[in-house]
């Protein structure tokens, strides 16, 4: 038998079960992202790549070494860590002349380079830098965007398909209402995006929903839109592809207007009037004499006709 | 007491406005939620005169804070339950697409058995595990270790009457369990190869054509040290055709006329001094020679054409060029007829 490309037998349980984690699903894992920088990176790209790692944490990976690729000239070696690591989002920092303080965000379709988006850091506050208390570890944040840019222009509703793919975390049925401590606030406004982070405090409005209250916390950007590498929309649609399993079955026969009322449509036979069992009253039994005279008359005629 | 009962009610009104005011925002036009996502957007335009007077942080984080409060407002509508003594909002499906991370995952394409078994329609039976032993007198595995009626653990075995008495029962025993497995791995990896569409080893090959046996066979005929000299022939054999001979030498002996006349030509060829005209070079040359020329012609055309039609692009240029071709001839062209008229 010669050797079968692409076909890995486990050779033990272990090794089974880790492959089949990263096998494809119907529901799919959390999205990991890999957090990485070039060549040359600035404090302020150093910095921001570890606020992003803090606030993703969970599902990331920090890459602690440089990597010297240029996403936009070369993608093979993204495709080969993001193979290896099992991440389908990425972030890479770079700094250099030409775009000081660069940001790449990014994701994969099957290991391959779906949507890229370069922006350039102009304004950074850390994490670190502003003192106050901060959330925990893998809160689910509240994402807002805001600015009309992200509903009319097409790199930016794809930048922005891109920032709740990677900021988004896990899917879950339910969320604990107290726990919602976290805001990222996107606003697009001249030509910027400012990214801003906040903490959520809940106060008393004497009613049951709670008065918000905000306090920032870091990390904040400014960003300004550089080069962008965006899916052809034949990729983008396989990759919007929902799997026949998970699409919502059509039931038959139910339908809603326009004012949201639910309609059915029922399918009757038609009703054998003759078969009908009316109330039965004394007075309009039939009696045997007539039915005989009835028949009678019947015959005859139908004699005639012959 | 009507009264009374007005204005209480128009204060319970008051209170509860004011109540709300705290947790009320207004905006120009509505948010666009995906709670399964816990997200909004807000397509209203950002007031610029605003952003500008304030102080941009502070603006930011008021426009934050509003947006919030609404999608806040929005999780609290939701369903609530408790579990564990917190409350917790049950959130819908997500709504907003976004790409999947691998591609949609394919179902395992039926092995050859399953094939067969569904065009017979065979369908799977259940085996229980445990079987009774009858050896050891309790119910054990069907299969695997400590398996029952276990024969290869069988510490006698009836030799058949028909069997060679030297032969080793055991060993054979053995030797078709061996053979079992190795087909069932077989059928495995054929399995395997199958789904993934590669060359499927074992499987009988497309039945070699009649040329390509035929051609096989003088292969094989001619490949032994005599170059298949004393090979017999096969009954009803063809000889191979296009096998002629590849090259046709003189007879060392013979005609000595004609081989006189051959070497009395080569000398009148080398004693005389007229060149002798090769005629494929000639020709040869010749096409060369009107390759160039038309080729010239053509760059020094298209030359010109450059010249005229400046940086326009290409396709437009041609288009002028042929427009004043057969227009009146402007520019050098002119004067140069002028002067030929002159002379």
């Amino acid at each position: 038998m010669t050797q079968l490309d692409g076909v890995v037998k486990p050779k033990t349980r272990r090794s089974k079960r880790f492959l089949q984690s990263r096998e494809p699903k119907l529901t799919e894992n959390v999205k990991n992202a890999m957090i990485m920088k070039g060549g040359n990176t600035s404090e302020t790209v150093t910095k921001a790549l570890k606020d992003i790692y803090a606030l993703k944490k969970p599902n990331a990976v920090l890459y602690k070494k440089k990597n010297i690729t240029r996403p936009f000239e070369d993608q093979t070696s993204l495709e080969f860590f993001s193979k290896k690591t099992d991440c389908s989002l990425f972030l890479f920092g770079s700094h250099n002349k030409k775009r000081p303080n660069n940001l790449v965000f990014g994701r994969m379709f099957d290991f391959h380079v779906l949507d890229m988006i370069e922006l350039g850091i102009e304004k950074f506050v850390s994490l670190s830098d502003i003192k106050s208390p901060k959330c925990a570890e893998g809160t689910k944040p509240l994402l807002i965007f805001a600015g009309e840019a992200f509903d009319t222009d097409s790199e930016y509703k794809r930048l922005r398909s891109v920032f709740i793919d990677f900021f988004r975390g896990q899917t879950v049925p339910a969320v604990r209402l107290a726990g919602l401590e976290h805001v990222l606030h996107f606003t697009a406004l001249e030509g910027k995006i400012y990214l801003r982070s906040y903490k959520v405090l809940l106060k008393k409005s004497g009613c049951r929903t709670p008065r918000i209250e905000l306090e920032e916390i870091g990390p904040s950007f400014d960003f300004v839109l550089r080069r962008t590498h965006l899916a052809s929309d034949d990729l983008s649609k396989t990759a919007h592809k929902l799997p026949k399993a998970l699409k919502p079955k059509k039931k038959k026969n139910i339908s809603h207007d326009t004012f949201g009322t639910k309609l059915g449509r029922l399918h009757m036979q038609k009703q054998n009037l003759a078969k009908l069992k009316t109330r039965k009253m004394k007075g309009l039994r039939k009696r045997r004499g007539e039915t005989i005279q009835g028949e009678e008359e019947d015959s005859a005629k139908k004699a005639k006709v012959e | 007491m009507a009264h009374i009962e007005t204005f209480l009610l128009a204060k319970a009104e008051k209170d509860e406005a004011e109540k709300l005011k705290s947790i009320r925002v207004k905006k120009e036009l509505e948010l666009e939620f995906d709670l399964g996502n816990l997200l909004a957007s807000d397509r209203n335009a950002v007031n610029l005169r605003d952003f500008r007077a304030q102080k941009k942080e502070d603006y930011l984080r008021a426009l934050a804070r509003d947006n919030t409060q609404l999608l806040v407002n929005e999780l609290w509508k939701m369903p609530s339950e408790r579990v564990e003594g917190v409350v917790v909002a049950k959130l819908p499906e997500p709504t907003t697409r976004l790409p999947r991370e691998k591609p949609v995952p394919k179902p395992r394409p039926p092995t050859k058995w399953e094939q067969f078994a569904k065009l017979k329609g065979i369908q799977k039976k259940k085996k229980t595990n445990l079987v009774w032993d009858e050896a050891h007198k309790e119910w054990r595995r069907r299969w695997g270790y400590k398996r029952a009626n276990d024969n290869t653990k069988d510490w006698l075995v009836e030799v058949p009457e028909t069997a060679d008495p030297d032969e080793d029962q055991f060993a054979k025993r053995a030797h078709a369990k061996r053979e079992r497995v190795a087909k069932n791995e077989l059928n495995r990896l054929r399995n395997i190869a199958r789904a993934h569409k590669l060359k499927v080893p074992g499987a009988a090959a497309a039945a070699p054509s009649r040329n390509e046996l035929a051609r096989a066979e003088q292969v094989a005929k001619v490949s032994t040290a005599s170059v298949g000299k004393f090979q017999e022939r096969l009954p009803k054999e063809k000889a191979p055709r296009n096998r002629g001979k590849k090259r046709a030498f003189q007879p060392n002996i013979g005609d000595f006329s004609t081989e006189r006349q051959q070497q009395l030509e080569l000398l009148k060829v080398i004693a005389s001094k007229k060149p002798r005209m090769d005629v494929t070079k000639a020709v040869n040359k010749q096409m060369r020679e009107e390759d160039m020329e038309a080729a010239s012609k053509k760059r020094k055309g298209a030359g010109r054409k450059g010249r005229k039609g400046g940086s326009a692009p290409r396709g437009k240029a041609k288009g002028k060029a042929k427009a004043k071709g057969q227009g009146p001839p402007a520019g050098k062209s002119r004067q140069v007829r002028k002067g030929l008229g002159k002379r």
